[in-house]
């Protein structure tokens, strides 16, 4: 793809994915009376290489940004670049070109299958779609390089039906099917949450593999401890909005905004108790409300407990690479500069 | 001892033949004990849990003992077991959440619940309120349908019907996995409020997550392709695990608090055997990177420290 940017914030390299002022608004309701915002003003990039975490808890717009991305969704307000290129002006086969090199893998693998067809059918769509004028050895060929890719024999997944596989080895082989177009950028949608701990570290290590081969993947989670793993960038989401994002290290290492910090301490570790982790994080009384009084309040998640961020709120760089969410007085507070420069 | 297993064999009959899915299981559980059962899908966990409540379907009782406070439990007779369930022991199946039927109210839902169980409603409506209350549930959820509670309140929901005759055992099966992470925190923190409360004496808490149970278990009990690995207190089993798989297990988990960078964590290479006709000896034998000769004989499940226990030949 052609590098040439037509960037807004005119800071040089395009990226390979990248969103600018990003919303996103569903009607619903009988009449599309009902206008739901799933996505606020998001902006990011991610590099060539690069893993991306989006982390976020349910309905918190994760999907909505990767359905925009692979153009399963329109983009309400803003712009979605690939190397360079609006992809909502991508027509016929410029759209096509698309598809090949912007693929998405999903969480459920069983779903992405038709149990009456062997598993792999999956391939075979492929190969009518994109390449129907390759040999059969020649596909044949390919087709044994992208599992190799994904570490699946060839004798144990080909000519099976999906109940004779295991969730991981379906995942892998969707895995596989994008792998047979010349992708760039992955959705990779939940991917892990279904299979079992002892396979879900061989479905991470073939992503880190894949960056390592210069894919850019987004990678949609909320599990922190996997984003954590895989990451070197992470984006947090909630309620449509980034409140905090950054190099992974610094928003893992140095959580700032209460969001953040509330995950953090609700994601059960291993090897400390939650108590501890509280105590760390110094997520104040009022943050973490005793248990009782919030459900007598019956609130249901952190974002119900946390108050939202205000529309005026802004992105501050507190540190490089690491931007977190505050109101206009905060930000005046923390970094009089910030505001003017660096806020999106 | 709450509850006492002696050589528990639970197998599914189908036409190809028994699938062992539980294998001679043996292990006891102390008053007030949270025992969380942990090990990767299709190992057991719910034959386990769901054969000390009702033998349904296919699953065929083929031998052992259950006995939970002195008491044996006749859990080859469905009939029988009527006394004990629901008084004595409880659970929350797997996906009892999605299970709630949509077009009942939840308050006649509870009803034919209790019903069911021979007792009269009107009667228990005031504790039932008082304990949703406990848990930070209005009486309202009473009027209202599955569909409009969300799937904390729904946990919570049952939670509390299947405790209400404060059952000396609960076994919760996969009750967080579907909820976000403060939800699983908030669902998992109330398991041990309900012990503090004295709504249960001992719980069986079942998941494939076992970072939650060493949150809120005191003993973790780990399976593997329908038999026991090891059991011994939830620091033991993180810390310092003896079993192969167990030790594999907990090594292959990412964590929040560690940083990466570059390094590798590996998996556990293969599969876990077929339950149909499974291998002779150590289940775990095609996958162990120390398996011997030794192995091809069934490794017994022994006691190699106090409260620890494990089944495998190197550790014995
Ligand atoms: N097709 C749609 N029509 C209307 N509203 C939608 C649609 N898809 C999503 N939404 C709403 O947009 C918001 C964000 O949904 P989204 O699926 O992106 O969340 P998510 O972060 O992926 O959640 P989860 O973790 O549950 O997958 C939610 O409030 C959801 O109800
Ligand atoms: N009705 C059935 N007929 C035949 N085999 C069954 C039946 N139900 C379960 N099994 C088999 O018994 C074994 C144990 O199943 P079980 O449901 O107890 O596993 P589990 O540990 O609870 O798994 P999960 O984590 O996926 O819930 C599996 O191999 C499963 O395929
Ligand atoms: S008994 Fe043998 S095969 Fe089984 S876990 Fe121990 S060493 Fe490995
Ligand atoms: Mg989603
Ligand atoms: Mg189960």
């Amino acid at each position: 793809m052609s590098g040439h940017g037509n960037d807004s914030r005119g800071n040089g390299e395009a990226g390979l994915i990248k969103l600018e002022n990003v919303s996103k608004i569903y009607s619903t309701g009988t009449f599309g009376g009902k206008a739901i915002t799933a996505i606020r003003d998001v902006s990011f990039e991610v590099q060539p290489g690069e893993v991306m975490s989006v982390i976020g808890e349910s309905g918190s717009g994760k999907s909505t940004i990767g359905k925009m991305i692979l153009r399963l969704s329109p983009i309400t307000q803003g712009v979605i670049r690939f190397g360079g290129t609006d992809i909502s002006t991508l027509k016929r086969k410029a759209l096509k070109e698309y598809r090949r090199e912007v693929q998405g893998v999903f969480q459920d693998p069983f779903s992405s299958y038709n149990p009456i067809f062997k598993a792999d059918r999956v391939f075979s769509m492929i190969k009518s779609e994109f390449f129907p004028g390759m040999s059969g050895p020649e596909w044949r060929n390919k087709i044994g390089l992208a599992l190799e890719a994904v570490t699946l024999d060839p004798t144990q997944v080909l000519n099976k039906y999906p109940h004779q596989l295991s969730g991981g080895q379906l995942q892998r082989l969707l895995i596989a099917r994008a792998l047979l177009l010349d992708i760039q950028f992955l959705v990779a949608d939940e991917i892990i949450s279904m299979l079992d701990a002892s396979t879900r570290i061989d479905v991470l290590n073939l992503l880190a593999d894949l960056k390592g081969r210069g894919l850019g993947i987004m990678f949609i989670t909320h599990d922190l401890s996997l984003g954590n793993y895989i990451s070197e960038k992470t984006v947090i989401l909630r309620r449509g909005l980034i409140v905090e994002m950054g190099a992974t290290g610094k928003v893992f290492g140095n959580p700032t905004h209460p969001y953040t910090k509330m995950l953090l301490a609700s994601v059960p570790q291993l090897h400390r108790k939650w108590e501890e982790i509280a105590d760390e994080l110094k997520v104040s009384e009022t943050v973490l409300l005793d248990r009782e009084a919030a459900a007598k309040k019956a609130y249901e998640t952190v974002s119900e407990i946390l108050a939202p961020d205000a529309d005026d709120s802004v992105l501050v760089e507190t540190e490089p690479d690491h931007l977190v969410r505050f109101s206009p007085e905060e930000a005046r507070e923390i970094e009089p500069a910030a505001l003017a420069g660096k806020t999106a | 001892m709450s509850l006492q297993i002696e050589n528990l064999k639970v197998y599914y009959r189908t036409l190809a033949g028994d699938v062992q899915a539980l294998d001679g299981v043996t292990f006891d559980i102390a008053d007030g004990e949270i025992m969380g059962l942990a090990g990767e899908s299709g190992c057991g966990k719910s034959t386990l849990g769901n054969s000390l409540i009702s033998l349904t379907g296919r699953m065929r009782y083929v031998e052992g003992t259950v006995t939970l406070d002195s008491t044996e439990l006749p859990i080859w007779d469905f009939g029988d077991m009527n006394h004990h369930r629901f008084k004595d022991l409880s659970i929350i199946p797997q996906y009892a959440m999605s299970a709630l039927n949509p077009t009942r109210k939840i308050g006649r839902m509870t009803g034919e619940l209790l019903e069911s169980r021979g007792m009269k409603h009107k009667e228990f409506i005031p504790e039932l309120k008082r304990r949703f209350e406990l848990v930070g549930l209005s009486e309202d959820v009473l009027g209202m349908y599955p569909i409009e509670l969300s799937g904390g309140m729904k946990q919570r929901v049952v939670m509390v019907v299947s405790t209400l005759l404060d059952p000396s055992l609960l076994i919760a099966d996969e009750i967080t996995s579907a909820l976000d992470v403060s939800t699983q925190k908030a669902v998992a923190e109330m398991l041990v409020e309900f012990r503090e409360r004295g709504f249960v004496k001992s719980m069986i808490v079942i998941t494939h997550d076992i970072s939650i149970l060493y949150q809120v278990a005191d003993t973790i009990l780990v399976m593997y392709a329908g038999k026991l690995a090891e059991k011994a207190s939830a620091e033991t089993i993180i810390n310092s695990p003896r079993h192969p798989y167990t030790r594999l297990l907990i090594s292959s988990l990412p964590e929040v608090g560690v940083t990466y960078s570059g390094k590798r964590l590996t998996g556990i290479a293969g599969t876990p055997p077929a339950l149909l006709h499974p291998p002779e000896g150590c289940r775990f034998r095609d996958r162990c990177p120390f398996a011997y000769e030794k192995c091809l004989e069934e490794p017994p499940f022994v006691e190699v420290d106090p409260g620890h226990f494990t089944a495998c030949w190197k550790e014995i």
